[in-house]
């Protein structure tokens, strides 16, 4: 009657009826994230939220906390904060303390560059905090082509100070690309060098990924080798769940599922909150076909959760349309819906990962790309000539 | 487990939802699925009684189903969700 698994990635053991329910969902979020900024030092080439420059509508510290309060009363148990690079807010502290005060345990992605001794010290200090270090290659090299230059040596330099000031447990974040695939057991042996936990997590088109998605994105080969991977070795390995595409190269057996809720969890288990205060159905999905309403709406993120057209909508049953013939529907679920959206693919046909090959096909007849609702990229630079009179 | 004095562990939050409630541990950060409101009761209940078996006759739970309630609590102590009463 029961199933246990880490939280932080909600995981079920034992799945069934659990999963018919969840997709009608539930009166909160189990899992929501929240993008506190989108600025950002860095600009990676798959940012999700396109981030770069701070948006001025951000959140005040005080609506930041209101918000804190409601998810307090709706009892969500904890959050995922993100951006941009969220220790860039003044108040970050400061939000992160109210947060965990109220009973919120808080999970916070970084590229490190805010992790100096001292605030490893005072994150050391803290209960109910996870930290998540983003890291996209095992050398700089593979790393910087995706993060940036230099990105590397500073995500290295939080690791060491946050282990030196005693934080015990924190995650290593790496997406899965093209490039860092081969380096899957050279991640999980930093992570192990260092105490950690990894965390892989599937490449998306959604934000700036949306232009580096085909170079960067795994090949079908290579994506029988991320699930066997995770088969052999991932047993302390989290995902978010956001693998379970590739559930359809296993053979119906339960050992050939990798263990996860295999549903998309959209305005269903899962949402996003924008640093503007802006609803989207899950982290992948910034787009303004997503968004379900704004916390500073009259009621609040309780009314957007519970209400919202959007959010309603997915919680009806969908449709397998296209994949209603394939015998490996009920394995991968169709896949991924913000996958689908941003590369032009109907929602009711194939990922564009099909691991069947169905995603390559459809993607040689897909629509145009849809457009991007933002964009929070810095300008690029222009060389400045100084001239002397 | 029928004969245990037991509580909820004091770290433990429960969360209604409609299948029944979600249990989260803020220590092991682990997160339960009650898939039955009947269960629900029980473990919100564990405290109120003597032991297991009061409890579940307190909720008006049928003997047929106690084994299914005895592996439920079970589980749920084994992950720390539920602990001895001192």
């Amino acid at each position: 009657m029961t199933a246990t698994e880490p939280a932080t990635d909600v995981t079920p053991a034992s799945t069934g009826p659990l999963v018919s329910q969840l997709k009608n969902g539930l009166d909160a979020p189990i899992c929501l994230t929240w993008e506190l900024t989108y600025a950002c030092n860095l600009a990676c080439v798959h940012c999700l939220s396109s981030s770069g420059r701070r948006d001025p509508r951000e959140l005040t510290t005080a609506e930041a906390k209101a918000v804190l309060d409601e998810l307090r009363d709706l009892q969500v148990f904890y959050i995922n904060i993100g951006g941009g690079e969220p220790m860039i807010r003044r108040d970050f502290f400061e939000i992160v303390e109210y947060a965990i005060s109220n009973g919120i345990g808080v999970k916070f992605s970084t590229n490190g560059a805010f992790i100096d001794e001292n605030a490893a010290r005072r994150l050391a200090a803290m209960d109910y905090l996870d930290i998540q270090i983003s890291l996209d290659g095992t050398d700089a090299h593979t790393n910087d082509s995706v993060r940036g230059s230099g990105s590397y040596a500073t995500a290295v330099r939080a690791m060491e100070n946050l282990r030196d000031a005693g934080f015990e447990g924190f995650k290593i974040s790496v997406v899965v690309t093209r490039h860092n695939v081969d380096q899957l057991d050279e991640f999980q042996a930093l992570a192990d060098s260092f105490g950690a936990t990894l965390r892989i997590t599937r490449l998306r088109p959604s934000g700036r990924g949306a232009d580096s998605w085909h170079e960067l994105r795994p090949t079908l080969a290579q994506q029988r080798t991320i699930y066997e991977w995770l088969l052999e070795k991932g047993d302390n390995v989290l995902t978010g769940d956001s693998f379970f595409h590739l559930n359809a190269l296993g053979d119906g057996s339960p050992e050939s599922h990798l263990p996860g809720l295999n549903l998309c969890g959209a305005g269903r288990v899962v949402c996003l909150i924008d640093p503007i205060g802006e609803v989207y159905a899950c982290p992948f999905v910034m787009h303004d076909e997503f968004r379900a309403g704004s916390v500073r709406d009259p009621g609040g993120f309780t009314s957007v959760w519970r209400e919202s057209d959007l959010f309603l909508s997915l919680r009806e049953p969908e449709s397998a349309g296209a994949c209603a013939s394939c015998g490996s529907y009920d394995a991968c679920q169709g896949g991924c819906m913000a996958a689908k959206f941003f590369v032009g693919l109907p929602l009711d046909g194939p990922d564009p990962e099909c691991v069947g090959g169905e995603g390559e096909l459809a993607l040689a007849d897909a629509g145009p790309r849809p457009t991007a609702s933002a964009d929070h990229s810095k300008p690029a630079r222009v060389p400045v000539t100084l001239t002397r009179r | 487990m029928l004969d245990a004095a037991l509580e909820l562990h004091p770290k433990v939050a429960v969360r209604p939802e409609p299948f029944g409630a979600l249990v989260y541990h803020y220590d092991t950060r682990r997160l339960v699925f009650l898939k039955h409101p009947d269960v629900v009761r029980v473990v919100e209940s564990l405290s109120d009684h003597d032991n297991l078996a009061d409890v579940l006759t307190a909720c008006e739970i049928d003997e047929r189903r106690w084994p299914a309630f005895d592996r439920a609590v079970t589980s749920l102590y084994e992950s720390e969700m539920i602990r001895d009463r001192d």
